[in-house]
């Protein structure tokens, strides 16, 4: 075993316990986990089978399998930034929606309060 | 209560204008007896909500900042939930002269929207330079042409809706920048609404000024381009608006926006 494939099975090794801790402790939403755990398994595999990566290599015609591993890296992580920002996006809607949502009926509780409170003062005026 | 013809609400936004909301709400109210004002303290850190509230109007309180298209999709939702049938749009500085209002609203038998303009008119006192300026004409310009009538001033914030109008402002005010104005325009006249203007003359504001360095109106340029672009590509109604029950109907309301 190459310093290579230890290095690449025990970071794949922590990114798995970490997400089962996480999970574990309700921290982590379960549609983000199977995200990183399919990562954690590629990155598992691409260290335990170094051929893989290498025919990959060859059969898209890239110089270096370096050059692969960094490209799809830089990919993965940009598409889930993307995803984040969209999931953000709409949470800001949520929240703006709640907001709104809240302002109103603050403003129809006080208005009932106030016409329960004249309801009331109205009849002891008369007698 | 107005004497004949539709409830009209008017909405004022109001983010920290507590030197002339209060004018502004008395100004409205004695232009137009019986009217009523609903102010939407957009998360003042100032005296807003109780000036508006000792003028006289009714006070809605956003528990933050969420700029005027916040303030108006709330405004619009207490309209329809509360069997408004008109709503008014006005700002809190004081810029709009709710002497026209009567006008205005009469202008409703033969649209569903009705923009307080300025550059209407020859001899308009208001006047607008540099790239603010060419953003101005432009968007006046596209939204011309898809509304099929002469629009001057699609940034006014000084506008009537009538009940259909009001319907579908409530379930698609846009929330950013500028889209505010330009966008929410353009989702009506896509779900068919009628716009017109009417000319206004706007006065100095009341109390702060309008930025007006040069790099702010390029940026003011720029977002408008971006806001008017993609308002035009958008499909409506919107993937975001999730949450916002369909409205139930009350009698004599217009047809769903969807």
């Amino acid at each position: 075993m190459t310093s290579a494939t230890v290095l690449g099975v025990l970071g794949a090794l922590v990114v798995m316990v970490t997400l089962f801790e996480m999970l574990r402790r309700r921290r982590l939403r379960e549609k983000y986990a199977l995200l990183w755990f399919l990562i954690a398994v590629t990155a598992l595999l691409a260290a335990v089978v170094p051929g893989l990566l290498l025919a990959i290599t060859d059969l898209l015609g890239i110089a270096l399998p370096l050059n692969l591993a960094l490209f799809v890296g830089i990919l993965v992580l940009f598409l889930m930034t993307l995803q984040h920002s969209s999931d953000l996006g709409r949470l800001e809607e949520r929240s703006r929606t709640l907001a709104e949502e809240v302002a109103v009926l603050r403003l129809e509780v006080e208005q009932r309060r106030k016409e329960q409170q004249a309801e009331r003062d109205a009849p002891a005026e008369d007698e | 209560m107005s004497t004949s013809g539709p409830r009209i609400l008017v909405i004022v936004p109001a983010w920290n204008e507590e030197e002339s909301v209060g004018a502004t709400v008395r100004e409205i109210t004695a232009a137009n007896p019986g009217i009523e004002v609903l102010v939407v303290d957009d998360g003042s850190v100032d005296r807003t909500a109780e000036r508006a509230e000792n003028a006289g109007a009714l006070v809605c309180r956003l528990p933050f900042n969420l700029g005027v298209g916040g303030a108006m999709r709330a405004g619009y939702r207490y309209a329809l939930r509360h069997g408004y049938g008109v709503t008014v749009q006005i700002d809190a500085d004081g810029q709009h002269d709710p002497a026209y209002l009567t006008e205005m609203v009469a202008a409703l038998d033969h649209s569903d929207i009705v923009i307080g303009a300025r550059f209407a008119r020859d001899g308009d006192p208001y006047r607008v330079r540099g790239p603010r300026r060419w953003a101005m004409v432009l968007l006046a310009a596209v939204l011309s042409r898809i509304a099929g009538t002469r629009l001057t001033d699609v940034t006014s914030g000084y506008r009537v809706a009538n009940r259909r109008a009001t319907m579908i402002f409530a379930m698609h005010y846009p929330a950013e920048y500028l889209g505010d104005t330009v966008e929410s325009l353009v989702i009506a006249i896509r779900s068919g609404c009628k716009v017109a203007q009417l000319p206004v003359d706007m006065r100095p504001r009341a109390a702060g000024q309008a930025s007006a360095s040069p790099v702010r109106a390029v940026i003011y340029l720029s977002r408008a381009v971006v806001a008017l672009g993609l308002a035009l590509v958008r499909r409506w109604p919107a993937t975001y608006d999730e949450g916002v029950e369909h409205q139930p109907q009350v009698v004599g309301a217009g047809v769903d926006a969807s």
